[in-house]
């Protein structure tokens, strides 16, 4: 376990107000979950329906984005793939100059949450502004998402206070209405003077060319509707084959992320505004991000990792995630899923002890609307991370045996004694080749190269001996 | 970019070949009840209701009107250019601005009023939905910018939920840019799961059916 994690986790514990927000919020969550899906007599039925949907569409992952690329081009809008954060960065940045922009309003999404696209921009000076009340008081407080649904879940009305005094300017305000308002109008003027919108997207409908957006408050709305461009940046494997599936899809994700029946907005966009229309954007881009998605493809257990839909149940009902919180996690993905993805993402030394931060009680994978087997991939990953300690041990000991060996070729007189010795200890009296040595030799090293390869017989004479004779 | 070289380590992780086809899909899971219209109009009130929207019955499109006319009392509206909204009458009421065609126009207009009014091509009874598509007719912010939102919406619309609208609209974007369900106020929980409404979108949100 690294110190950072320890220390984070311990911090967490110790601190009992934090331990009573997050508690309290995710037992909300937890409960409008249950209520939510209780009503729904045909529940298991759709999340077998939305697996079924997703397993085939990430089995076929080039086909379904070849046709939503197909379909956004059909109707006007451009699709750009990015490897990593900085081609993401740097398609955005060049976009901005051409259009001249500076003021870039932004609506909530992990997936630039893991490229931390608002960063770069400002460091190129542009003003990227959150616009989810929540993802806005972080980014007022330089903090990081607490919770993937709900993210700033740790801050209480006193902190936001504290936050909108020291960064607003504005007379101290501790009315949670109060604070929505004074948000609200800091950010409405936003909306109304930005050059581009950046959008996050639940889902690609391939059929279609469009982007589905999913949100409560409005404001992604109007990141896609006020500004003349709109960008969506998702990961590759938001596509789902067609605008039908939205229904099933849309009667898990709200009663599962909020306990709502539906989010109050479900946007679904298709390119930029049509002739006629008298407002939407004038441009339509959607960024198909890759960044680490790829390598989980091969392995046909972990894959269905890709097959979430960020909901967030499975933190609000992990009994870890209930008390370590979710800064604690070593990404911005956390909770169970977050457990799974960061080490598939990163690899799984940036934290060996987290697959293992888990009591395998198995309550994500049974809340999981898509129904990821998230124990059954911790477990595998658990095995992943005794592997890479296993290698790093043995990479060890080859250091180890290689130093002396450098130690004994440069110190030439041990070095032809050593050479006599072993030449006469070799079990070869016949001349043949080596396939055993003597038991006391056999130590784990040599037996596990003998294996594999047999050694020629040791020469009568070493090469120094026969150029003294020469 | 990187087009090439994403779609082939998808390729390569997969197993597939460039254009090779798909199975198809499993089949959509399109569901549609049969509810009568009485049965869906209450439980469209119903749900808005528990929702914090107010709703009402008008007979007749001049009912309608009424009930738009008193709920405007004196506040200033934009309203938007769906010829429903044409027929009932709404745009000759007092204070309401409509048959707004320029993007700059709508947006200082819309930033400016009290109220946003507009129909709505469908709405969903078993969520409490409305459904609009974006076209010359229903520009997006009037339903988005003003603080309160009126929808005048003939019973016939009313489908039984999410089933039917995908079976009556299979490929939304055939027909528009931009279709969005609203359902319920703007809100949000991001402050100690307190909730506040009116975050964005409109705080409050009133339906009228007519028929």
């Amino acid at each position: 376990m690294s110190v950072e994690f320890d220390q984070k986790i311990h911090d967490t514990l110790a601190d009992a107000n934090l331990q009573l927000a997050i508690y309290g919020s995710t037992a909300r969550l937890k409960q409008g979950r249950i209520d939510r899906v209780g009503e729904l007599p045909d529940y298991q039925e759709l999340r077998t329906q939305a697996n079924a949907i997703k397993k085939h569409t990430i089995e076929n992952l080039d086909y379904y984005l070849e046709e939503f690329e197909r379909n956004v081009e059909a109707r006007g809008g451009k699709v750009v793939y990015c490897k990593d954060a900085t081609e993401v960065a740097d398609f955005v940045l060049g976009l901005a100059k051409e259009k001249d922009a500076h003021l870039i309003v932004k609506s909530k999404s992990m997936t630039t949450e893991e490229v931390d696209l608002n960063e770069r921009l400002e460091h190129h000076g542009l003003e990227s502004v959150e616009t989810d009340l929540g993802e806005y008081i972080l980014q007022l407080a330089h903090e990081k998402p607490y919770h993937i649904v709900a993210p700033a879940l740790h801050k209480t009305r006193y902190d936001v206070a504290d936050i909108f005094t020291e960064r607003l300017h504005v007379a101290r305000e501790t009315v949670i209405e109060k604070q929505t308002a004074i948000a609200r109008a800091v950010l409405r003027e936003k909306f109304l003077a930005a050059d581009i919108g950046i959008s996050g997207a639940n889902f690609l409908v391939a059929d279609s060319g469009a982007v589905a957006i999913i949100e409560n408050e409005g404001n992604a709305r109007l990141t896609t509707s006020a500004p003349k461009v709109h960008i969506t940046v998702a990961g590759i494997e938001k596509v789902i084959p067609r605008a039908q599936d939205l229904a099933t899809f849309l009667k898990l994700l709200a009663r599962s992320a909020t306990g709502q029946l539906l989010s109050v907005y479900a946007s679904f966009l298709a390119g930029p505004r049509r002739a006629g229309e008298v407002d939407g954007p004038d441009e339509f881009y959607v960024v198909l991000l890759d960044n680490g998605r790829t390598k989980l493809l091969p392995d046909r257990a972990k894959r269905q990792s890709l097959y979430c839909i960020r909901c967030g149940a499975c933190l609000n009902t992990c009994p870890v995630y209930r008390k370590i919180g979710g800064h604690s996690f070593p990404w911005v993905y956390s909770g169970p899923i977050g457990a799974i993805l960061t080490p598939q993402f990163m690899g799984v030394a940036h934290e060996p002890a987290l697959p293992f931060a888990s009591s395998l009680c198995g309550a994500c994978g049974e809340v999981c609307p898509v129904k990821i087997d998230i124990p059954k991939i911790l477990l595998e990953l658990r095995s992943d991370v005794r592997k890479s300690e296993a290698r790093e041990k043995q990479n060890r000991l080859e250091k180890l045996a290689f130093r002396g060996f450098a130690w004994l070729v440069t110190h030439p007189a041990l070095y032809e004694m050593a050479g006599r010795i072993a030449a006469s200890m070799a079990p070869s009296e016949d001349g043949g080749w080596i396939s055993r040595v003597p038991p006391l030799m056999n130590l784990p090293p040599v037996k596990a190269w003998l294996s594999q390869r047999d050694l020629p017989p040791p020469p009568r004479k070493s090469f120094r001996e026969l150029w003294r004779q020469r | 970019m990187s087009r090439e070289n994403i779609l082939h380590r998808i390729r390569t992780a997969l197993g597939r070949s460039a254009g090779q086809a798909v199975a198809e899909p499993p089949a959509a899971r399109i569901l549609v009840p049969e509810v009568d219209m009485e049965t869906r109009i209450a439980s469209m009130r119903t749900r808005i209701e528990a929702l914090a929207g107010k709703t009402f019955r008008a007979a007749s499109q001049e009912e309608a009107r009424s009930i738009v006319a008193a709920e405007l009392e004196g506040k200033t509206a934009v309203a938007s250019n769906a010829p429903y909204l044409a027929e009932c009458g709404i745009g000759e009421l007092a204070g309401v601005r409509c048959g707004i065609t320029d993007r700059e126009e709508l947006r200082e207009v819309c930033a400016a009023a009290d109220v946003g009014i507009t129909s709505a091509d469908y709405a969903l009874a078993d969520t409490g939905t409305l459904v609009i598509l974006a076209s010359p007719a229903e520009a997006r912010l009037v339903s988005l910018l003003p603080p309160a939102h009126i929808a005048v919406v003939p019973r016939e619309r009313i489908l039984t939920g999410l089933d039917e609208l995908f079976a009556v609209v299979p490929h939304p974007a055939e027909a528009t840019s931009s279709m969005v369900l609203i359902t319920g106020p703007s809100r949000t929980a991001d402050i100690e799961q307190f909730l506040v409404r009116g975050v964005h979108g409109p705080g409050a949100i009133s339906v009228v059916i007519v028929g």
